[in-house]
């Protein structure tokens, strides 16, 4: 760091600022949130946190679309003493689906929040909904890998909290958290404790210097028990197949407008990380890194495609059914990951943005059954489609979605992946994808008979519900079509975000491609 | 409740006050001697722990009410990230001391430290009181003749 009598310094714009502002706008509304109390201002003051950090997310994914990367350094020191945000196109699209769920959620939560959970909670409920955007957003935008683990916590930790929330419903929302904290905190410590031994490797934390010291360290055994920590460490928060067992009673247990927010979101910005890992700081080439691929992920991948499937059509609870169906869900993103190839990732990537609409729709037509039934057990919302047009209406477009019906989103992320099967020349792997697509089919039927074709509820609220989830679902479930149609936007970052990943430690180079005018002059 | 030994009282209230004042050497040295905002904290919330356990919660409290305690937890983070901010309205990086005295860098990040440190003290100093009080605000299920 220079004095600034030699050269002058030139102010840093509001531009330059962004990586920081996508991080700081929720970190400094939720103390804020707490500070003035008063549960309208907190709405209000969540809703203008989401919308803001939506609208950095969208400028920082124009600027790294073209597979450039921008370079932050906090405090002015640079990497890698220092810590440095650094956003390129794999974490851009990620902080822009983080940040469109949030903003949609805020709305719909008003209603669904002030029936579920009792007054009094509600302003530090949003100040912990806040929080846990700030975590998810600062996960994702970091290149300092101790930073990850700290806002891992931040949002862990707050998750936990909205989580219990659902205990003014059901007691059981209170297990359901601890479970979700022990097997969060295992997975925290798993993970601190692999960036640990890659600190005693490395002597450096910024994940593009890690990487390049790592080069040529693949016999090394600390570097082969730090990855083994990461991979078990992130594979508890993504519910990886076998490590998944917190998943289905912390979605089913939460408030509504909760689950929508971690269904769509939090095992999305797990599997950003795990990525990250994988394939930027450790080499792609490091022998246990393609063996965990071929012989850990892929299997477990499929078997999670095939049980979490065939459990969700035994289940009673649309909300419950919708769970284990992610858990599926999240192995068609490990497929792709396993199938180690440019096509294979942007699999993954655009499956992880298009199922967390998908998700975020239907669980946001779990929350309005929910405000009208009672409770989303199937004999409950019978008949429920009928009352409820525009609810039943998007359950039935997000199921599609679901399934894989050509012209909607979650169509394009299968016939991508089932493209990357074909081109790994596992034929085989491509009809087991539209296998377990005939699954989806089979509990997504069963909601919509249960919902179409019986007589409704004598119990249930017949009225349809109020504008303010239907629109955020709407928003939700038209950009499950949208995306469906028109692909510019998802293929083209999960493309750009799929070449940086595959181009390991060269994607993480330390010298900035834009953003070289940031540390000038200091 | 049963007053404790008049010896304890005493010395508790004796005591109470030397350990703000430690706390606040602990905050204030914290760039030239082992301290700083996480232990003068820890050290700040020790002073209202002492109190409450001696002279019970209800007394505590009326010192320092369990909302005042929230307000504090909330308000040393955006001491902290205010800091920053500052930073970045004078034109350089988030957090980046430097930029208070840009003629004599050295001089900001001394600055630049304490503001934080302040803003660590006072939310450390929150969480400690505030979990106190969350465990020692829980209704006993038995109380203390049941047994």
């Amino acid at each position: 760091m220079a004095t600034a009598s030699e050269t002058p310094h030139i102010a840093l714009t509001l531009r330059d600022h962004l990586p920081i502002l996508q991080v700081l706008i929720p970190l400094c509304v939720a103390p804020l949130i707490v500070l003035l109390g008063g549960r309208r201002m907190a709405w209000g003051l969540a809703f203008l946190a989401s919308a803001l950090s939506l609208v950095v997310s969208f400028l920082l994914m124009m600027q790294v679309m073209d597979g450039s990367f921008i370079s932050y350094h906090l405090g002015g020191w640079a990497p890698p003493v220092g810590i440095e945000y650094r956003i390129d196109a794999a974490n851009a699209f990620v902080l822009f689906l983080i940040s469109l769920t949030a903003t949609l959620v805020v709305p719909f939560a008003l209603r669904s929040v002030a029936d579920e959970i009792p007054a009094r909670s509600h302003t530090l409920f949003y100040a912990c909904f806040t929080l846990v955007l700030t975590g998810l957003l600062g996960v994702v935008a970091t290149g300092d890998a101790f930073n990850v683990f700290v806002f891992l916590e931040i949002s862990s930790l707050s998750t936990y909290v909205l989580v219990s929330q659902g205990l003014y419903r059901d007691k059981r929302a209170l297990s359901a958290a601890y479970d979700y904290l022990i097997m969060g905190t295992i997975g925290a410590t798993f993970f601190v404790i692999g960036i640990g031994f890659l600190y005693m490797t490395t002597g450096t934390l910024n994940m593009a210097d890690m990487a390049e010291r790592l080069v040529g360290q693949g016999d090394n055994r600390t570097v082969q028990a730090a990855f083994a920590f990461i991979v078990v460490g992130m594979g508890l928060k993504v519910a990886i197949y076998p490590l998944h067992l917190w998943l289905p009673a912390a979605y089913n247990y939460a408030p509504s407008a909760v689950t929508v927010f971690l269904a769509a979101t939090s095992t999305k910005a797990a599997v950003y990380v795990l990525l990250r890992f994988m394939f930027s700081v450790f080499q792609p080439e490091f022998v246990f890194d393609t063996n965990l691929l071929l012989w850990i992920l892929a299997p477990f991948a499929l078997l999670a495609m095939f049980a979490a499937s065939l459990i969700a059509v035994f289940q009673t609870n649309f909300k419950r059914m919708l769970a284990y169906s992610s858990i599926a869900q999240i192995g068609y993103m490990l497929l792709g990951i396993s199938l180690f190839s440019v096509t294979g990732l942007s699999a993954t990537m655009v499956h992880l943005f298009n199922h967390g609409i998908t998700k975020a729709a239907l669980f946001m037509a779990v929350g309005a059954l929910v405000l009208r039934s009672g409770n989303t057990f199937y004999d409950r919302i019978e008949g429920m489609g009928r009352v409820m047009p525009l609810t039943g209406a998007a359950v039935v477009l997000g199921g599609l979605s679901l399934i894989g019906v050509p012209g909607t989103a979650g169509f394009i992320s299968k016939w991508v992946l089932v493209q990357a099967a074909f081109e790994a020349d596992l034929w085989w792997i491509a009809l087991l994808i539209v296998a377990s697509s005939l699954l989806a089919v089979i509990y997504m039927w069963r909601v919509i008979e249960v919902l179409y074709l019986h007589t409704p509820h004598p119990e249930a609220i017949h009225k349809e519900a109020p504008l303010s989830m239907v629109i955020p679902m709407w928003i939700a479930a038209g950009a499950c079509v949208w995306f469906g149609i028109d692909t510019s936007l998802t293929m083209g970052a999960a493309n750009t975000a799929a070449i940086g990943l595959m181009g390991g430690t060269d994607g993480m180079a330390l010298t900035p491609t834009v953003g070289g005018l940031l540390g000038n002059g200091h | 409740m049963k007053e404790h030994h008049l010896i304890l009282r005493v010395v508790t209230k004796t005591l109470v006050g030397t350990i703000i004042l430690f706390a606040f050497y602990v905050q204030f040295h914290g760039d030239y001697s082992p301290g700083g905002g996480f232990q003068a904290g820890v050290i700040m919330a020790v002073a209202f722990i002492l109190y409450g356990i001696v002279f019970g919660l209800h007394e505590v409290q009326r010192v320092l009410p369990a909302w005042v305690v929230h307000k504090l937890v909330a308000l040393g983070v955006l001491v902290y990230a205010g800091t920053g901010i500052w930073n970045m309205f004078l034109g350089y990086e988030f957090l980046h001391y430097g930029s208070f005295t840009p003629d004599h860098m050295s001089h900001g990040q001394h600055s630049g430290i304490l503001y934080v440190e302040a803003g660590v003290g006072i939310t450390v100093t929150g969480v400690m009181v505030a979990i106190y009080y969350a465990f020692a605000g829980r209704t006993p299920r038995l109380g203390n003749d049941d047994w």
